[in-house]
């Protein structure tokens, strides 16, 4: 194949699934002169499995992307069939926005959004070889020839290297969705010297909405009130579909212990390490034998097509058990299949091999982001993506690097635990992951993460002013309910009375009355009115602050002392090796991932406090050896 | 890690008039003035730096006075480890220092590393850098030691009795986490608030119960009570000053005591015992008949440890057996001594009189054996295998504190509970709970919450 030069840019990045497309667009906004590559332009942003963004944890992040300046939560909130907040009955902390999403409509509009970004140029090509010279990446070649030069390189390959996937016996060479495969990048990427791991996922079958009993189901609406992701969404969807719930049949368990014989999981052909918290049925009802029957959700894949997902089905049985599977659900006797489910089997990168930045530690300005790095879902990919993103266009325009910590982000928590930890398994965040998810909430994305998205450049100047206004009126409520006093006169007590608690004997601090668990805000506004209605976000924070102070005191203290050790940093030259009194378990993990802290080394696996004491000790030494010296 | 106030006592055991508790760190003199009390009122926050204050320190949660005592108060940055750093001058002995050391653990501090004073001042750049070497071979060799122990409580009543509790905490927590984040997940029983009381209650009593063990109990007050019986000239003084000669009594002769028995405190192996010879029993010539004499008895009673001396050259007699008749069913070690004597004695009846007791041979007039028998001492206590009396397993000033503040967590989160706060609000002093617990027994991994979830849990799309 004769070679031609095809250009020089700033930042190339390899595909354009959820990962890739916020890499590009927080790169070419930053001013970076940006190229995407991708095999297929109409496969942007595409959803291989399942139509919906978010939920507990992953909704959260969805925030922090646009709070960063991303495109997922702007995307979703214009293109959606339905949105949800969860936990409504719980704690802030852990409250969750999901929302199903039309496939189509999404990755239209998500295409659009690259279209129209300056200084970002859409290219259909395929990706073979990346350029490197003295173990730094210079560019790529793709399929056709074509030689890029880049600065940069950001890989965000999903589920593509070696991807195979796998339905009863069958198993063929292929993307997700019979895309095609990639198996000379995934070549170059192992001849480079990166460790990799087979992963294993998979997804349902889809079935014709029109061949649903829909009376043997129950209906799950959206809410009523309007939701949306990004706190720039002024328009909100009203007209939304539900989704349904039914549940396998005792049928369903039969067949699939008969034939259990023929599941790849079980035959042996699957190697590749699935994840737990997205089994298979198969898995399910082999592990859980004694639960008679499993939830299946139908998800309408949007508003132009019949499809419908079936969540809770995925399996990679041949498709004849598939078909009867299906027919074995209440409400699904008549359901046509439309696809079938499949497993498939993929190369990761072993994510300790990566900076906090996402930048490899064996090529210098190459990054890898997304499922590429052994995460599962959309939106830790498109965490990653902007994160990625935004690290190499700073190296590019010569910024500083950025690196979301623990307590700023799950985004930090996401790529601390991958770079840090490694995995043994496809990623996926909970929100039990995070140490401080009290500060982590949905609601205050934006008070944690405008600033830095501001200072980027990815946040344009008329939201950053509505932010600090919006911020200064949650400072100043707070500082006003602390100092006005509430008297215990009849209106106060009727107000008390009609939230069933005690009626006051003395004159109260309105902070005071408010933190009692049955008081709300309103009524605080009702006794106390401010000057001026303030707008429902600055409510709910002014509540949510004044209500769990003690709470949010006590993470912070924790915040505080974590970050003492996340300050004493690491030099990147160190020798483990040469340190004598380190346990070698710890020092061949410490030499892995090279932690930045030490606070990052006190959290690799392996690595105990009496090896952190003389790592202390060690560099202390080694800073008087140079004073000294 | 290196920002929170530790504490340690900072002399040497046992010896001297006086003890000096040691803290360091920000809130060094914050925990103090919450425990001093000073007959003028004064706070030492508000003392000058470097000055020393007369007074006495107080539970603040009882009010009951514990001991009189000199505070020195140093403030940074000039001392010895750069951060604020008060000593508390008590009386010496292992009651008095102890209680003192529990107190401030109990206000906030943390029990201090091996080494980590020095380490602190190294890190502060006070000490220079010939001593950096010195100060990882402490960290290391004491750490090293201190794993030993651990390892050897591990497999003791307390860590099972702590992963009881754990376990009991994780559940609860892994069906919390489920709710949030599958709360479509219809199987998962929402956690209700009043559950988590139950729990939570259950899991304070239980505290409460090891935490009352721990001070009632003889073993850090006053040490594992031990009592030598034998019959006349079989060596028992001798096997007394043997164990005290070299191990060096703590306290001799405890003022205020008047008893005629004598006890000696002693250190075997980080092992406090309390030896106690009856003086009475010791130069009588039939010894069972004064064991009859009610408080031999009693002291019998309340032994935790026998340690029973039989002559090795002369054959068993009457005596010794109704010896071990009159221990029946207590823990003992049984000492064969005079073992540079040709032997007499049918080691195979002794072995079956002795049932689960061990059997150490020694030579007490040849200095042999007795590294045996501190061995036996010290491995019937960590392996946990003593159930007489109201021995506790919660012997360790660290487990205490860690104990304390794992039952401030769960009494919060019952607190919450009951005021109404979410659930996922009172998940958090659940977990904090349940790592602290995780502390006493050396594992806090935050990965087994997660493992449980999938385990305990059937999810996923």
């Amino acid at each position: 194949m004769p070679k031609y030069e095809a250009g020089t840019f700033d930042v190339i990045v390899i595909g354009a699934g959820h990962a890739g497309v916020e890499a590009a667009l927080a790169a070419a906004k930053m001013g970076a002169s940006t190229l995407v590559l991708t095999m297929n332009l109409d496969m942007i942003a595409f959803m291989p499995c399942n139509p919906s963004l978010g939920g507990p944890a992953k909704g959260i992040v969805v925030r922090e992307i646009d709070a960063l300046g991303g495109a997922m939560g702007k995307v979703i909130d214009k293109t959606h069939i339905q949105m949800r907040m969860l936990n409504t009955g719980k704690g802030p902390a852990v409250r969750a926005l999901r929302a199903q999403a039309d496939k189509v409509l999404y990755q239209q509009e998500m295409k659009r959004l690259l279209e129209e970004q300056e200084n970002l140029t859409l290219h259909q090509g395929v990706v073979e070889e990346l350029i490197v010279e003295n173990d730094e990446v210079t560019g790529v070649i793709t399929q056709v020839g074509a030689i890029y030069h880049a600065k940069t390189v950001i890989v965000t390959t999903g589920t593509f290297l070696r991807g195979e996937i796998i339905i009863g016996d069958l198993k063929y060479s292929s993307g997700p969705n019979n895309q095609m495969p990639s198996i000379r990048l995934a070549d170059s990427i192992r001849e480079l010297g990166f460790d990799m791991v087979r992963f294993k996922t998979g997804t349902p079958p889809r079935i014709n909405s029109n061949t649903i009993d829909y009376s043997k189901t129950e209906i799950q609406p959206g809410d009523d009130v309007p939701r949306a992701f990004s706190y720039e969404t002024t328009e909100f969807i009203m007209d939304q579909l539900p989704c349904w719930l039914t549940y396998t049949s005792p049928k369903t368990h039969e067949i699939i212990n008969e034939n259990l014989h023929l599941s790849p999981m079980y035959s042996g052909m699957i190697k590749g390490k699935g994840p737990r918290y997205c089994p298979s049925i198969e898995d399910k009802i082999v592990r859980f034998a004694d639960k008679s029957r499993h939830q299946i959700f139908l998800e309408p894949e949007g508003r132009n097509t019949k499809e419908v997902y079936v969540q809770g089905l995925s399996t990679s049985l041949p498709e004849h058990v598939q078909k009867r599977l299906i027919e074995s659900v209440p409400g699904l006797e008549k359901a046509e299949m439309m696809r079938a489910g499949y497993a498939i089997e993929y190369d990761a990168i072993v994510p300790t091999q990566l900076w906090p930045t996402l930048e490899t530690k064996k090529i210098r300005n190459l990054y890898t982001a997304g499922q590429l790095n052994g995460t599962s879902g959309y939106e830790e990919a498109a965490a990653q993506g902007i994160m990625a993103g935004i690290n190499a266009a700073a190296r590019v325009l010569g910024k500083e690097e950025c690196i979301l910590g623990r307590a700023d982000a799950y985004i930090g928590v996401l790529i601390d635990d991958l770079v840090t930890k490694g995995t043994s398994e496809p990623y996926r965040l909970l929100t039990s992951r995070a140490e401080y998810r009290l500060l982590l909430r949905h609601d205050n994305a934006d008070l944690r993460l405008t600033e830095i998205g501001h200072e980027l450049g990815l946040i344009s100047e008329e939201r950053y002013q509505a932010y600090v206004i919006k911020k200064q009126q949650i400072e100043e409520e707070v500082d006003r309910l602390r100092q006005v006093t509430i008297k215990p006169n009849e209106q106060v007590q009727e107000i008390i009375r009609e939230t069933e608690g005690t009626e006051i004997r003395e004159p109260m601090k309105a902070a005071d009355l408010l933190k009692r668990p049955e008081m709300k805000y309103d009524q605080i506004e009702r006794i106390v009115p401010p000057t001026e209605k303030l707008s429902a976000e600055v409510e709910e924070q002014v509540e949510i602050f004044i209500k769990y102070e003690g709470y949010i005191e006590k993470s912070m203290q924790q915040v505080e002392k974590m970050k003492k050790m996340e300050n004493k940093k690491i030099p990147e030259d160190i020798d483990y090796h040469a340190i004598s009194g380190i346990a070698t378990e710890a020092k061949m993990m410490l030499s892995e991932v090279r932690p930045l802290s030490i606070a990052q080394a006190s959290r690799i696996s392996g690595v105990n406090p009496a090896d952190i004491s003389i790592l202390l000790v060690y560099i202390e030494q080694g800073r008087i050896a140079k004073i000294s010296g | 890690m290196h920002v929170d106030t530790i504490a340690a006592i900072s002399t040497p055991m046992g010896e001297g008039a006086i003890a000096i508790v040691r803290l360091s760190g920000d809130e060094a003199i914050q925990i103090a003035d919450r425990i001093f009390r000073s007959p003028s009122g004064k706070k030492l926050a508000k003392e000058p730096s470097h000055t020393i204050h007369y007074g006495h320190l107080a539970d603040p949660a009882t009010g009951e006075i514990v001991e009189e005592v000199m505070v020195s108060l140093m403030k940074a940055p000039k001392t010895f480890t750069r951060e604020d750093v008060v000593e508390v001058n008590c009386h010496g002995g292992l009651v008095a220092v102890n209680r003192v050391l529990q107190l401030v653990l109990k206000e906030g501090a943390r029990l201090a590393e091996p080494g980590e004073f020095t380490k602190r001042a190294f890190l502060n750049g006070r000490v220079d850098l010939s001593q950096a070497e010195a100060v990882m071979d402490l960290i290391r060799a004491k750490t090293d030691r201190a794993m030993n122990v651990a390892l050897n409580q591990m497999e003791g009543k307390l860590s099972r009795l702590i992963g009881e509790l754990r376990q009991a905490l994780l559940e609860t927590l892994a069906q919390v986490e489920v709710n949030i984040d599958y709360p479509e997940y219809d199987d998962v029983e929402e956690v209700t608030i009043p559950l988590m009381i139950e729990k939570g209650t259950w899991v304070r009593d239980e505290i409460d119960k090891l935490l009352q063990t721990s001070s009632q109990g003889k073993i850090l007050r006053e040490g594992l009570s031990t009592v030598i019986i034998g019959r006349p000239n079989v060596g028992k003084s001798s096997l007394l000053n043997s164990l005290v000669q070299e191990n060096k009594a703590i306290v001799t002769d405890i003022a205020g005591t008047t008893r005629d028995i004598i006890e000696e405190y002693v250190n075997v192996r980080g092992v406090p015992l309390r030896l106690v010879d009856t003086a009475g029993i010791r130069e009588t010539e039939d010894i069972v008949e004064r064991i009859g004499v009610e408080r031999s008895r009693q002291v019998l009673k309340e032994a935790d440890l026998i340690l029973l001396v039989l002559n090795g050259s002369e054959a068993l007699t009457i005596e010794d057996e109704r010896l071990f008749e009159a221990v029946s069913g207590m823990d003992m070690i049984v000492v064969i001594n005079k073992t540079d004597l040709p032997q007499k004695i049918d080691m195979q009846k002794v072995k079956e009189l002795a049932g689960n007791g061990r059997v150490v041979t020694t030579s007490l007039l040849k200095d042999e054996g007795v590294d045996e028998l501190e061995e036996a001492i010290a491995g019937l206590f960590f392996e946990g295998n003593l159930e007489a009396g109201d021995f506790t397993y919660v012997s360790n000033a660290r487990h205490i504190a860690l104990l304390h503040h794992a039952r401030a967590a769960i009494e919060d989160a019952i607190g919450a509970a009951e005021a109404g706060v979410p659930v996922d609000m009172i998940q958090i002093d659940v977990t904090r709970t349940w790592e602290i617990l995780g502390e006493i027994i050396g594992d806090t991994v935050q990965e087994s919450l997660i493992n449980q979830l999938f385990a305990q849990f059937c999810l996923g799309k």
